[in-house]
Formats: structure tokens, C-alpha cells, sequence
């Protein structure tokens, strides 16, 4: 079970959250004037990571707020949290930590 | 009695108490201390067991939890009977009942061992090979035969009787393991706050130590040392020892899971104990000092009883004081087994000889051995046993072969080296590298925050043991920011054995076709390892996949090693080449009471009840679980079968008034300047424009267009919505809005909150609705004219607060009154004693789901599945064309959803009005065409309508609106029904019965 440090509540066991997928993909401002590809791109595709993984999360049972995990996918070691509208450290996805 | 094989050394033995118990029926005496392995081997009694396949008889192989062969099963009654115990850890008490497993009709008389004559027909993947065909045979004739021949013990046959409990527990330094690494790390690690848990899966703690006869530490001999230490320990208050404690499994973030066996050595246990606890630690470090494993040698007929590993007969007599056998000859690749031999030899045994696989040996032990007079062979292997129900001799020869010499013997002692236990280091993805001088894996780089000391390292000299141990302490507790108080040394005087070591098999080129064990729990041999490359398999995954090495309930612990030499072997490449198996917890068998833990019963799933739940029981009703929720199926009186009450139900609720508990539907109060442009984004249906007091029934899609929910929403004020959701998607939908809020649109100024627990819901549906519930009413005027339908108000129900909708899910005038939970069963209670005069009938799920269906109204989970859009489902009007977005509008425009053959929703009337179809039948065109038949739909619901005494049925059909008319065929296993296509509005299109 992973320890996950909840920005808003501290560390707490996986238990209480529910991973909610990649992170920092902006629902489109204007979905009507995109292409089909385009839509489809936002709605299907996703990185699928060896390496840092930029995730969010939902403190579910607990605060009940959503925030951000940086978690290496190989380890399961989770470099950061931080809330969301806060940017990754400059770290790409798939990046070794 | 006899236990002649009892050590009278004049020390331990005298001191303990004798011990009753009985094994298959006979009654034997041990001592306190004893495992049932050392009280059997104390009474002269090797044959434990039978093996696997071959039925072959078996004894103890080792002194712990890597036996292979001595499973037994413990219990005097089925409620506190336990299978697959091993013999070599069950600790006797008075009373104790064991018995052995896998044989019939005894253990020395089994019928099973037939299999043994039928070996040669028996290789590796003989089941793939010979009960392929035909293939109606495997599930009636193969498959039984195969369970009841092969397998391990028999599971109770009643209900477990003991109670498990669960723990969460949080420290500074878990420790694992109390040999002589893991109590170095201890007192170290200890010697700071540093909070430690040492355990250990053993009923005394010192590993190694309780079995060394020769090393001492700081001047006091091994197990002094031990005690003098675990004194310490207790005394620190920052210090947990938790000894029958198993480390089983590692999972990510140091998040160990440990099994600690509270009561089952004890004849009486208190009744307020636990049978096992399950502790779920969360360590800042892990100190891991898990120890090694001897590894056994394969030669040929290496499995016959009497035939053990050389350093678990030092344990017998050392620590058990018993002797395992008095005419020993040893067969070993490195000096440890020498050791072993010298101690037995101090206890009376007669060491015939010691075969060495080596070319030469020399050093400290070999010359001891030769001084004490014992014969040693090198460049020799034993080539072969004889003995059935317990090894009679040995055939020794040149490793390379030639002229054998028979040498009698009741035990035979094997060690191929030392295994280092990395599974748990391993488990937490740590890397092993492959030291080719202790032919061993070895842990490499860590990965979580812990280390590896001693043994499982692949230290074997007590010196660098407890060397390791003490640092790995010291660095853990400083690691988690510690300092220690000070340092301490210990002085080590031990003789190291070295770590010579062998793997694979040491049978010559000309035994080709004899049989040596390389699993014994799984009862595969060298032969099969190497058939197994031999036909294609070079991968030890895929080996073992196929040979079943490695695979039983020990996870080759004493067989992975070998089975992999003996690959490296045959296919001529290095050892790391051909891979390594994973580990995986748990690291022994746990029993599934531990896991479960309270978690059983009542409390292994809890259940949710209405406030009207009570008043629903005590009229007799029948309940159906929906999500969580127990709710009224139907009501039925006496004589009634469902068909029956619920005819009745329908009929009652269409002519007169009906009442039903509505108060698991889901709830969010969505409240806030920006409440209305939320519901516009969320819901597919246009809010702005909704009255305060108005209802409207919403759609809520998934981004990707399908429909996830749906629900009738009460504007209560400008700024506040009363959401209803499903009853099973109440969490999701929260959840999902949650998302949006938060993640996407953080700038709107809107508050979700769940209210589902706080609103009773009554539904009050039928003609006679208004006239039940007018009386009770104050503040609201109930006329059509004032309250049209899809109306909400705020007023008082019997004194009560309540949110009134009139609303209807059966296409009657219907209203569901909203009350605060604790005043739900009373309002309840008011409105039914008030529609007596109208013979008001309560009715259940089944009968909504009838009279909903009978209007064509879709239930979100039955007639949609996540693949069904609002047009599909007929619901295109509640799509705000006009809207700019809303969550899966883009979507709706996407090819494969604007198709004209899609699934749409219609309603299916069967030629013959009495046959009533099956839910998720399939539906096709032409039943005549050859299978695989083209389908073009499924009916969704299907009931028998006493309304329209006739059966009734909704479908998705392929291009289904176009087909109005169209007579389809379901296929059904006796024989093919026909059916109509029509509208799904079955029962008063025109709507006129709700806005009566």
C-alpha cells in the first residue's frame, strides 16, 4: 500500500484516495472547433510511462480534494505532490528520477 | 514409550516438561519445546508424508518453514481444523491431534503409490500432453480422478471457529529476522529512540544461534549470548519482540505485512485471544537479516525418508536434543556439513562416511572430521538409496562413476551450500545479482528504504554475520534520524565453514534415466527439468511453468537453485542467463482467516438500511440489494408469489394509490452564485432558464458521450439545485462533478454536497395520490393547477420540514415527499394509515421497475450499458442543442455516434402475449441463418403487465426506430420467439394519467 503525502492533509495510506490518470491534460477550451482527431486525442490517448509519472490523485476519504502525484512507474517511489494548478519540477514524463 | 533417539546430555533435555499427543491416531510423548518434526524424529518416526504425484513416501527434509514434505494437518475438530501445516513448526502441546496427508488408506499402505509403477508414463507436461482429448472427458472424468489423486490436505469441512484480528502498527526500524544479524541490528538500532519491532517466525527467537554448539560471542557460549541479549532487548522500552511472527509480504512504501500466530501452540487458549494477528506495518527502515536456506543435493533417489539436510540435523540434536538417525553418511559440496556431522557424532551418532563432491577438501572442519576418526571421500557422489518406508543404504562411487560401494545407513545428510532468503528484498523490487562463488543470488541495489545484513546477504562467517547486523542497525535508526548513544563491539570466536557451493544435479552421464528429486513438494525431477529444454523451454520461467518446479506451496525454496543449475547445465548458459522466478508474498503460506480478519459474517460486506427499512420487514417484505442498499423487492401476502404481489402491487398503484420507499436514490445539494452555469456543463439538458420550483429530468454523459446517470433535478432557489441521481451511481456522480470543479473549472463558485443519508424519500403514485396526501399537507397547495407536474414546494408534512416533488417514475399523478431521515418511517407511517380509505398499497422495486417499463422510462445501468448516447436511448430531446458545451457534447458528433444503425431503444411486444422473454436475450433477424447468426440487438427489460395482461419488453435494436412494426426473432435454447417492434411508450403515450 503506498504512502501518499496529501498536500492538503499530509501523508496518508493509499487507501483512502482513488487515482484519477494522467495529469495536465486541459479539457479543451472550445471542444466544438476541434477535429475528431483532435477530440479523440484528448479523450483516448495517454503516455503510458516507464519512468516519472505526473498523476492525479483524489484524497477520496479524507479531504476530498484532488492534487497532483510525480510517481516513478518502475518503483512506485512518488517524488512529489503538489496541488493542483501548481506545474511538475522541471522533470519530463518517463524521466528517470 | 521409546524415545531412544532422545540426546541425554545432561542439560536441556532433563529440564522439560513431556508433552502428549497423537499423530494418525497413535499417541506419542514429547518434550515442551518440541515441533511436532523433532517429537516424531525423538520417537524414531521419519514417514511424514506422501508425495505429490507419485505418492512416494517422504520424511522431513528440514528443521523449518522450507520443508517440502512434512505437511500435516492440525486440528481435533473440523471448526478448528487447519490443512498443510508444516510439521517442522507446529509446536506440540498436551492434546495436540496431527495427521498426515495425502494417502489413502494409510501412510504406510497407499494405494496411491501405483502412480509410482506408472512413472515412466508420468514425465513433465503430462497432463498437457495426455488429457487433451477428448475434450468432453477433462471436466467429468479427468479433472475429478486428477483432484482427488493429486493435492495436498482436505480444507474443514465446517466454518472456522477462531477469530482473526488485523493491526496497524507505524515504526521507526522493522526488523526481520532474530538470528544472530537481526539481534545485532536490534541492539543497535535500539541503542537511540528509534522505535524497533524485531520479529521472527520462530517460537523462539536467535535463528542459527539456538543450534551452535561451538561459537561463542563476547565470551559466552551461542545461545547464552542469545538470551543475555533478548534480556536486553526487553528492557528497552522502545523495543517490540514479536516472536511466531511471519514477515510475508512487502508491498510498495516499506508497508510490511507480518503474521503473528497467537495461539496455536497452546492447549488452552484464553477465550479472549485471537487465534492470529495480521499487522500491517509501515516501517521508516527495514533492516531484513531473513537468513539462508541449506540447499539439498540432487542425486538419485535423494527423497526416500532419512534423507535431510545436513544442517537441519544439527538443529535436531542441537536444539531439540534429538538425533535423526545413528548410522549417518554424509554427502556434501562444502565444510558445513561437516560441522553437522561432528555435532551428531557428539551425540552418539555413528558417522559412516563423508562423501565430499569436491576434489579435495581441506581446512578446519575436514581435518577436525579426520582427527575424530570419521572417513572422508572426496571426488565422490552418493549414486543412488535403496529403502522404502525409510532410507536402508548408500551407493557411493567416483564423482565420474565407476565401481559403487553399498554402505548401510538410517540417515543420509545432505548440503549443497547456502540459498540467501532475498525474497522479501527481491519482493521489494530490489535487484539480485548472481555471486557465482555461492552459485546464490545475492541482494544488489535497494530500491525501498531498508537493507539486507547477515546470512541473506550472503554473509556466512558469525564474525561479518554480526558485523553486518550491527551496522545495518545503526545505519537504519540513523537513516529514520536517530543517533545512537554510543557503539558497541562484539567479540566473535567461531570456526567459518566457507561457502563452498554446488547446484543442478550430481548424477553421472550413464543416469540419465534414473530419478533425482529437484522439487520434492511438487515431485519433479532432474529428468523432467532437462526433458523440459529438451523440447523447446529455455526460459526458467517457462521451465517452471511447464515442470511445475518451483510452484507448490513452498515456492522452491529448496528448489529453485537446483532447477536452475540443472538448466544452466543442459543448455550450456551461465546461470543469469536463464532467468530467475519472481519472488512474490506471501513468503510461507498465510492462512485466508488473517486476511479476512474481522471481515467476516455480518461484517464482511455492510449492509445500508432505509429508516423505513423496519416498517418494510415487519410486513413481510422480500429485499433485493442494489448497490449497497437493501431495498423492498415486493410485498407479498400470504399465499402470493412474486408474480402474484406484484400483479397485485401494479394494479393497485394504476386504479387507486400506491407508496413506495424512494430514499436510496442518490442526492447532491449543489449550491452557489454559479450553481445554474455548473448544471449547464454538467448536464446535457439547458438550466438557465429553470424556474425556481420547477423540476426537470437531467442526463449526465461521460465525456465521451455515452450516458453515466440521470436523475430529476429540483431548482429549490436561483442559486441552489436539489440533484437526484441513481441509487448505485451516487458516488460516481459526485465523484465526477467533483472532478470538474476542482480540476477544470475552479473559478465557478459552487459547493457539492452529498445528502442522500439526510432525505427520506416517499413516493406517493396512482390517482388517489392527492387526496392520501392533502390532509397532511400545510403550506402547499396541492392542485393541478398550482403544483402542475414537475413541480417542487417547500412546506410541512405532518409537522414536518419537507422538499414536496411531483414527479412520476409509473406515469401516474404521483408526488415523492422529501423529509429529513430521522422523520422518515413516522411521515411513512402518517401517510399509510391516511390512505387506508383508498386501500394504499406499499409496493417494491419490482413492481416500479414493471410500471416504469410499462411507460418506457429507462433505468440507467439496464437499459444503457456504456455504450448507449442520449439519442440511442430515445432521449434526444433532453439535449440543450442550442448549449455551447456541456460534458460529451463533442463527443455526439463523433461518426460512430451519429450512425443511422445504431442500438436504439424500442419497446418488443412477443406474438404470443403469455411468453415472457429473458433479459439480455440476444435478437436477430433470421434465425434459419447458419452460426455464427448476425445479432442486431438485446431486450433490456422484459415483464409480465398485469396492465395490459400481456408481456411486455424493452430492446435495443440495431436501427430499431426505423423498424416500427418489423417482426424479429429471438433465438432461445428450446425453440425461437417472435416479436414485434413498437414504440417503447407502452402504456398512455399521451401522458394524460400525470398531469391529471
Amino acid at each position: 500500500m503506498l504512502l501518499i503525502n496529501c498536500p492538503y492533509c499530509g501523508p496518508r495510506p493509499e487507501a483512502e484516495f482513488v487515482n484519477g490518470g494522467q495529469a495536465h491534460i486541459a479539457r479543451p477550451a472550445d471542444p466544438m472547433s476541434l477535429t475528431d482527431d483532435e477530440w479523440a486525442a484528448y479523450l483516448y490517448m495517454r503516455d503510458n510511462t516507464k519512468g516519472l509519472h505526473h498523476e492525479r490523485w483524489r484524497h477520496a476519504n479524507g479531504c476530498g480534494r484532488f492534487f497532483n502525484a510525480s510517481r516513478d512507474t518502475t518503483t512506485d517511489i512518488i517524488k512529489r505532490t503538489y496541488r493542483m494548478g501548481e506545474r511538475p519540477e522541471a522533470e519530463h514524463q518517463g524521466a528517470k528520477p | 514409550m521409546t524415545d531412544t533417539y532422545r540426546v541425554r546430555r545432561g542439560d536441556v533435555a532433563e529440564s522439560r516438561n513431556a508433552v502428549h499427543f497423537t499423530f494418525d491416531g497413535k499417541s506419542y510423548q514429547g518434550l515442551a519445546g518440541d515441533t511436532l518434526a523433532s517429537a516424531l524424529i525423538a520417537n524414531g518416526v521419519h514417514l511424514v508424508g506422501r508425495s505429490f504425484k507419485y505418492h512416494r513416501p517422504r520424511g522431513f527434509v528440514s528443521a523449518g518453514s522450507e520443508e517440502p514434505n512434512a505437511l500435516v494437518g492440525v486440528g481435533a475438530t473440523q471448526s478448528r481444523y487447519t490443512p498443510n501445516l508444516l510439521a517442522t513448526q507446529v509446536e506440540i502441546y498436551d492434546g495436540l491431534v496431527a495427521e498426515s496427508q495425502n494417502r489413502w488408506p494409510s501412510l504406510e499402505t497407499d494405494a496411491g503409490f501405483l502412480n509410482e509403477y506408472f512413472s515412466a508414463f508420468l514425465p513433465a507436461g503430462f497432463y498437457y500432453k495426455t488429457f487433451m482429448w477428448p475434450r468432453t472427458a477433462w471436466k467429468k472424468l479427468y479433472e475429478p480422478v486428477i483432484r482427488r489423486m493429486a493435492g495436498l490436505g482436505k480444507a474443514p469441512a465446517e466454518p472456522d471457529a477462531d477469530r482473526y484480528t488485523q493491526v496497524f502498527a507505524h515504526c521507526d526500524v522493522l526488523i526481520v529476522g532474530a538470528g544472530p544479524a537481526g539481534l545485532a541490528a536490534a541492539l543497535e538500532a535500539s541503542n537511540s529512540d528509534a522505535t524497533v519491532i524485531l520479529c521472527d517466525e520462530q517460537a523462539e527467537m536467535g535463528g542459527s544461534l539456538l543450534s551452535d554448539r561451538s561459537a561463542s560471542i563476547d565470551g559466552m557460549q551461542a545461545a547464552e549470548w542469545t538470551r543475555a541479549a533478548l534480556d536486553e532487548l526487553r528492557k528497552r522500552p522502545n523495543v517490540k519482540l514479536m516472536s511466531r511472527t511471519t514477515a510475508f509480504g512487502w508491498y510498495p512504501h516499506n508497508f510490511v505485512g507480518l503474521n503473528e500466530r497467537v495461539t496455536d501452540h497452546l492447549s488452552n487458549p484464553a477465550t479472549n485471544q485471537p487465534r492470529e494477528r495480521l499487522w500491517q506495518v509501515r516501517a521508516k527502515e527495514v533492516v531484513l537479516a531473513a537468513g539462508a536456506i541449506e540447499r539439498p543435493l540432487v542425486f538419485t533417489d535423494n527423497d526416500r525418508p532419512g534423507i535431510m539436510l545436513a544442517d537441519a540435523a544439527r538443529t535436531y540434536v542441537n536444539r531439540y536434543g534429538v538425533v535423526p538417525g545413528k548410522q549417518v553418511v554424509v554427502f556434501t559440496a562444502c565444510d558445513s556439513a561437516y560441522r553437522a556431522a561432528l555435532d551428531l557424532k557428539a551425540a552418539g551418532a555413528r558417522i559412516q562416511v563423508i562423501v565430499d563432491l569436491r576434489k579435495s577438501a581441506s581446512g578446519h572442519w575436514v581435518d577436525k572430521a579426520r582427527a575424530e576418526g570419521i572417513k572422508v571421500r572426496s571426488d565422490s557422489i552418493v549414486r543412488g538409496t535403496s529403502g522404502w518406508l525409510r532410507v536402508k543404504s548408500a551407493q557411493i562411487s567416483n564423482a565420474q562413476g565407476g565401481d559403487a560401494e553399498t554402505v548401510a545407513c538410517d540417515l543420509i545428510l545432505m548440503s549443497g551450500g547456502f540459498t540467501p532468503s532475498v525474497h522479501l528484498f527481491s519482493q521489494s523490487r530490489g535487484k539480485l545479482s548472481y555471486s557465482e562463488e555461492l552459485r546464490a543470488y545475492v541482494p544488489g541495489e535497494s530500491v525501498e528504504r531498508e537493507r539486507s545484513v547477515g546470512a541473506c546477504k550472503g554473509l556466512f562467517a558469525l564474525e561479518s554475520v554480526i558485523e553486518s547486523g550491527a551496522k545495518g542497525g545503526r545505519d537504519a535508526a540513523a537513516k529514520a534520524g536517530f543517533s545512537p548513544r554510543g557503539e558497541r563491539s562484539y567479540t566473535v570466536s567461531a570456526q567459518s565453514v566457507g561457502a563452498d557451493a554446488f547446484i543442478g544435479s550430481v548424477m553421472t552421464d550413464h543416469q540419465a534415466e534414473k530419478r533425482a528429486w529437484v522439487d520434492f513438494q511438487n515431485d519433479v525431477t532432474a529428468k523432467d527439468v532437462r526433458l523440459a529444454t529438451r523440447e523447446g523451454f529455455r526460459s526458467i520461467e517457462h521451465v517452471k511453468r511447464y515442470t511445475t518446479t518451483g510452484m507448490a506451496t513452498d515456492q522452491g525454496k529448496l528448489s529453485n537453485m537446483n532447477a536452475l543449475g540443472v538448466v544452466s547445465k543442459q543448455i550450456d548458459v551461465a546461470v543469469p542467463k536463464v532467468g530467475l522466478t519472481t519472488f512474490r508474498p506471501p513468503y510461507t503460506p498465510t492462512t485466508f482467516g488473517s486476511f479476512a480478519g474481522q471481515s467476516r459474517g455480518d461484517l464482511f460486506d455492510p449492509v445500508r438500511k432505509t429508516s423505513i427499512h423496519p416498517w418494510a420487514e415487519a410486513q413481510g417484505a422480500q429485499f433485493e440489494d442494489v448497490g449497497v442498499w437493501k431495498r423492498a423487492w415486493y410485498f407479498p401476502q400470504v399465499g402470493e408469489d412474486m408474480h402474484a404481489a406484484v400483479a397485485r402491487e401494479c394494479k393497485a398503484t394504476r386504479e387507486s394509490v400506491g407508496i413506495f420507499d424512494a430514499s436510496t436514490l442518490g442526492k447532491i445539494e449543489i449550491v452557489g452564485k454559479d450553481a445554474a452555469e455548473f448544471m449547464n456543463r454538467m448536464y446535457t439538458n439547458a438550466w438557465t432558464k429553470l424556474e425556481p420550483g420547477r423540476l426537470r429530468y437531467g442526463v449526465m454523459l461521460r465525456e465521451d458521450g455515452f450516458i453515466m446517470d440521470d436523475g430529476v433535478v429540483g431548482r429549490m432557489a436561483t442559486d441552489r439545485f436539489h440533484v437526484t441521481t441513481t441509487t448505485g451511481g451516487a458516488a460516481r456522480v459526485l465523484s465526477m462533478m467533483e472532478d470538474y470543479l476542482q480540476t477544470e473549472w475552479p473559478d465557478l463558485e459552487v459547493w457539492l454536497t452529498s445528502t442522500t443519508e439526510q432525505w427520506s424519500v416517499i413516493a406517493l403514485q396512482g390517482p388517489n395520490a392527492r387526496k392520501v396526501l392533502e390532509p397532511l399537507v400545510e403550506g402547499i397547495d396541492l392542485s393541478a393547477d398550482a403544483m402542475p407536474h414537475m413541480s417542487v414546494r417547500e412546506g410541512r408534512i405532518c409537522g414536518v420540514p419537507t422538499r414536496l416533488f411531483r414527479v412520476s417514475f409509473t406515469g401516474e399523478l404521483g408526488f415523492e415527499v422529501n423529509v429529513p431521515a430521522g422523520y422518515g418511517r413516522a411521515v411513512w407511517e402518517a401517510i399509510f394509515a391516511a390512505g387506508k380509505p383508498y386501500g394504499i398499497t406499499p409496493y417494491g422495486t419490482e413492481t416500479m421497475h414493471v410500471l416504469r417499463a410499462e411507460k418506457g422510462y429507462i433505468i440507467v445501468g439496464q437499459e444503457t450499458d456504456g455504450t448507449v448516447t442520449p439519442d440511442d436511448a430515445g432521449l434526444g430531446w433532453a439535449v440543450g442543442k442550442a448549449k455551447r458545451d456541456f460534458v460529451g457534447k463533442r463527443s455526439l458528433s463523433r461518426p460512430a455516434l451519429v450512425r443511422e444503425d445504431r442500438k436504439q431503444l424500442v419497446g418488443l411486444l412477443t406474438t404470443d402475449p403469455k411468453v415472457v422473454l429473458e433479459e439480455g436475450a440476444q435478437i436477430v433477424l433470421d434465425p434459419t441463418h447458419p452460426i455464427p447468426v448476425p445479432m442486431i440487438g438485446h431486450v433490456t427489460s422484459s415483464y409480465w403487465s398485469a396492465t395490459l395482461n400481456r408481456s411486455i419488453a424493452l430492446a435495443l435494436v440495431r436501427g430499431g426506430r426505423s423498424r416500427m412494426g418489423e417482426e424479429l426473432s429471438i433465438p432461445m435454447p428450446d425453440g425461437v420467439i417472435k416479436a414485434k417492434v413498437v414504440d417503447s411508450i407502452l402504456f398512455d403515450p399521451k401522458g394524460e394519467r400525470l398531469n391529471a
